[in-house]
């Protein structure tokens, strides 16, 4: 583990520069991606991939140079290409930056259980490859998946003011999904994929439940081909946590993001319905909406100690009992905006400079039991696993889709049924959560793959929530 | 090129005569520069390169991606490392029985090496032009290099400079025009002109917006617009192995239960294209038409598809998604656009499409820049971001009314992981009602 560090501390002793400050943050990722489709293994796509970040400041002027040589040659030649870069914008830069403070921590952080092997590739192959062959045969079922996704990164950041952060996570993506086809319709049913993804080592797997997982996967997937269409029109609906993580991403976590409320993001991701004069004022749920960003559950895939501009985390409330008070705005823009905000100045990799991310966001557990919430529901109706997810640019009118969906009448779940599809608006929507799902409801999930950036980058996201009920929502069906 | 060649060689003599192996590479110098509020917000630059090597024996295969560093003297280490992970990996898979290998020798080059523009002279321009304007955006430029070699002899070479200008202009209201620049040459000038095309939109959006309840209208969707909904068919649209495993939204197009309007015909056009004329997995790539006159016709299969499903492949790449993807062009002059639009939306870009149904191909998504409300055939307001939710099969069928004569060439400004050379050729498309929701 960070072999390179004493190389690394070397180089960046002997580099030389005329800039005010300078940064270098190295990343080495090492990935396995195995699937066993259909009961055939496919070909296993590994992946080793390292290079570093060189950021200098200079007359107030940031500017960056991101090199795969990380020889001490490559890394002065990437220092000189930030320098020039930095006097080259000066005359049009929109940031003097002379006055913001830098980190000069000196931590380590390391995901739970990394000391533990994870099993060979060839047994991670027969994990997966028992849980496909599990699928009962039936012709109905035209297609399914079973894979598993493994990534190790280190990552090591050094400053001239003398912080020295260094990172080794390793994060486990299991996914099993099958679909189901009668000849005219066809339903997928999901477990985990771009929906669930943990820092640890096998008991991920465990804690998953992987093993056994398909029979059922598959049966659910027939079941929905054999259900009626969710009917129109408004009823209260109960979200499940693997909605719940979408729901809270993008229509929480993306309109509080401080960049884009700065408007960096109107060209691409996109701009924020919620405005920097809102902070400490705007009601944005109801008072049962209790919204965190906590770097601190050991097993979720953004928790870390610093950000990658090496700012401290710590667990802080963005909403408490509905109020809004804090953005998601690392130390850059907390300095242009003059705000408080959270530690989540984080980039993708080594060739991708940081910028404001989700990075664990969570809603807080209430008080009901998942019996309770169903019981409190007059006519309404369960909805499970994101397929579909639209909102506009501001992160305001939104439609999303389900994979599962139950209607509930009179306190009772009733039958299943297909293409389960939802639209409101984020500004009306959390004040319409009426009842919040306990800690026996809660699941730590999250998502490899929240898009954002020019240039675009994709980043680990963690969300963990309870169950959630909101009042009087309109749902809707498919054309099948 | 030599950096690659050198690679091939020595690879060449490391294998053992039971192995195989294809190699490819990837690499760029890219120069990104982001703007706001027509000032730089965040610069830097971005040198990678790397190679993807497939080795393969007695059936058995295995890929593994690595980051070259720079020096040839290391970055033969690194292949020799790799080499080696992968010798200890095949022995622990099972047989394939879906690889299909291309034995053939075959070579192509494309190499294009107009010099880049001056950052300066970018910076000067976009400074100048933009005195008094909100512009948020990217400029992206540099060279572009890809390869591919096999152990069979192929050898594919591409190498392109290019630019891309990525922005929008924002009105005080909040409302916005997008627009583009890219390609090779930068040329003051035309930059200059663009500009201020999009900035003369800009005075209509600063007009009272117009509120549009739900309901069906008469829209014209600009080829920006038709690209977003292309794009969102194209996430395994044309799949060999999604239409077979019903993952495709043009399942009922394919089974032959659906129709598109007659005035459809898709093609993947790699010849002539900023793509490469190879795929990763070591085959050249054809034209295929996809859809021709409103009915399925070809799909992009993949060496492993068609080992699966008995096809022939067609040099689609791994995810049988297309980059080089033309519409032919209809009749409707540019001119007559909004005479012909009569009363309803003239839209300028959609927004973060998804399915509301995937096997019916019904889809949603958002208005977002530069949509207007046009009365008689003129444009009276700008019209606040509405959803539409309505199925390819209405909107590419039954109500396409038209589609222009005129086609525009949409450059990808994607720069996830690395720049992206996709392209698409579009009209724009006249239709009679498009349903909107929220």
């Amino acid at each position: 583990m960070f072999e390179h560090h004493a190389t690394l501390k070397r180089h960046f002793s002997a580099l030389r520069t005329t800039a005010d400050f300078f940064s270098l943050r190295y990343v080495r990722e090492s990935g396995q991606y195995l699937s066993v489709r259909k009961n055939v293994a496919e070909p296993p796509h590994l992946s080793n991939d390292e290079g570093a970040m060189l950021t200098v400041r200079l007359d107030g002027v940031e500017a960056y140079a991101a090199t795969n040589d990380i020889s001490l040659a490559g890394l002065q030649a990437a220092l000189e290409r930030a320098e020039q870069q930095a006097r080259q914008i000066k005359p049009h830069a929109l940031l003097d930056v002379r006055d913001q403070h830098v980190s000069s921590d000196i931590a380590d952080y390391l995901s739970p259980d990394l000391d533990q092997a994870f099993p060979s590739l060839s047994d991670c192959y027969h994990l997966l490859g028992d849980e496909s062959a599990a699928v009962p045969k039936d012709e109905r079922l035209v297609s399914w998946d079973v894979s598993l996704g493994l990534t190790h990164v280190e990552q090591i950041y050094l400053n001239t003011a003398g912080a020295e952060l260094r990172q080794a996570q390793r994060f486990v993506f299991p996914g099993v999904n099958v679909t189901a086809f009668d000849g005219n319709d066809s339903q997928t049913r999901t477990l985990g994929g771009s929906n669930f993804g943990q820092q640890g080592g096998f008991e991920v797997i465990n804690r998953f439940g992987l093993v056994g997982a398909a029979p059922r996967i598959a049966d659910e997937a027939l079941q929905l081909l054999l259900a009626p269409n969710t009917p129109q029109g408004p009823r209260d609906l109960l979200l499940m946590p693997d909605q719940m993580i979408l729901q809270i991403h993008e229509s929480i976590g993306h309109p509080l993001e401080l960049d884009r409320i700065l408007g960096d993001e109107r060209n691409y991701a996109g701009t924020s319905f919620v405005k920097a004069s809102d902070f400490g004022h705007l009601q944005y749920g109801s008072k049962l909406l209790n919204v965190t960003f906590d770097p601190n559950i050991p097993e979720q895939l953004a928790s870390y100690s610093h950000d990658d501009d090496g700012t401290a985390a710590s667990k802080q409330f963005l909403i408490r009992e509905g109020l809004l008070i804090k953005p998601l705005g690392g130390a850059l823009s907390q300095f242009r905006s003059g705000m408080s905000g959270v530690a989540n100045s984080r980039a993708s990799s080594w060739n991708r400079a940081p910028i404001d991310r989700m990075a664990n966001l969570n809603i807080e557990a209430g008080d009901k039991s998942l019996a309770q919430l169903i019981g409190g529901i007059e006519n309404g109706i369960l909805m499970s696993t994101n397929r579909s997810w639209s909102i506009d640019d501001a992160r305001n009118k939104f439609q999303f889709g389900c994979e599962w969906g139950q209607l509930i009448e009179n306190g009772e779940l009733k039958g299943v049924v297909k293409n389960p599809n939802y639209r409101a608006i984020s500004a009306q929507f959390w004040r319409k959560l009426s009842a919040v799902g306990d800690a026996s409801t809660t699941k730590v999930l999250g998502t490899p793959n929240c898009g954002k950036g020019e240039p675009n980058q994709v980043i680990r996201v963690g969300h963990a929530s309870p169950a959630c009920v909101f009042s009087n929502i309109d749902v809707f069906g498919g054309d099948a | 090129m030599n950096t690659f060649k050198a690679l091939v060689e020595w690879l060449k003599q490391a294998i053992t005569e039971k192995e195989q192996f294809h190699l490819s590479y990837a690499a760029e110098a890219s120069e990104f520069v982001r703007f706001n509020h027509a000032k730089v917000r965040q610069a830097g630059q971005v040198q990678q390169a790397s190679l993807n090597l497939k080795l393969i024996n007695d059936g058995r295969h295995a890929d593994l991606a690595i980051t070259l560093a720079g020096t040839p003297e290391l970055d033969r280490q690194r292949l020799a490392d790799g080499l080696q992970q992968l010798r200890e990996t095949l022995p622990l898979l099972p047989h394939d029985p879906y690889l299909l290998l291309n034995h053939d020798a075959w070579h192509s080059h494309n190499e294009q090496a107009q010099p880049l523009p001056d950052l300066a002279l970018v910076l000067e321009d976009i400074s100048q032009a933009t005195d008094g304007v909100d512009l948020v955006g990217i400029y992206a430029a540099g060279p572009i290099s890809r390869g591919f070699a096999s152990s069979d002899g192929a050898f594919g070479w591409h190498q392109a400079n290019s630019f891309n200008f990525d922005f929008s202009l924002f009105h005080a209201n909040g409302e916005a025009v997008k627009a583009n620049y890219a390609g090779h040459t930068w040329d003051s000038a035309e930059f200059a002109r663009r500009l201020e095309q999009a900035r003369n939109q800009l005075e209509f959006l600063g007009r009272p917006l117009h509120t549009l309840a739900p309901g069906q209208y008469r829209a014209y969707l600009a080829p920006a617009a038709l690209e977003e909904i292309i794009s969102i068919i194209t996430w395994g649209g044309f799949s060999a192995q999604a239409i077979a495993s019903k993952g495709s939204s043009l399942q009922k197009l394919y089974a032959g239960e659906q129709h598109l309007s007659p005035l459809v015909t898709v093609n993947e056009h790699v010849s002539g294209s900023l793509s490469q004329a190879f795929s990763s997995e070591g085959y050249p790539r054809g034209d295929v038409t996809l859809i021709n006159a409103g009915k399925a016709e070809g799909q992009l299969v993949n060496s492993r598809s068609a080992a699966e499903y008995g096809l022939s492949t067609n040099g689609a790449s791994s995810d049988e998604s297309p980059s080089a993807l033309q519409m032919a062009a209809g009749s409707l002059a540019e001119a007559d656009i909004l005479k012909q639009l009569g009363t309803g939306l003239y839209i300028s870009n959609l927004w973060y499409l998804n399915y509301s149904d995937l096997p019916a191909a019904r889809l949603t998504g958002m208005t977002r820049f530069a949509t207007f409300w046009v009365e008689d055939g003129e444009i009276k307001a700008p019209v606040s971001t509405m959803r539409f939710d309505d199925s390819v099969y209405s909107l590419l069928g039954s109500q396409l009314e038209a589609l222009t004569a005129e086609r525009e060439l949409l450059l990808s400004a994607s720069t996830y992981g690395q720049r992206n050379t996709a392209s698409n050729l579009l009209p724009g498309a006249l239709v009679k009602r498009l349903t909107l929701t929220l």
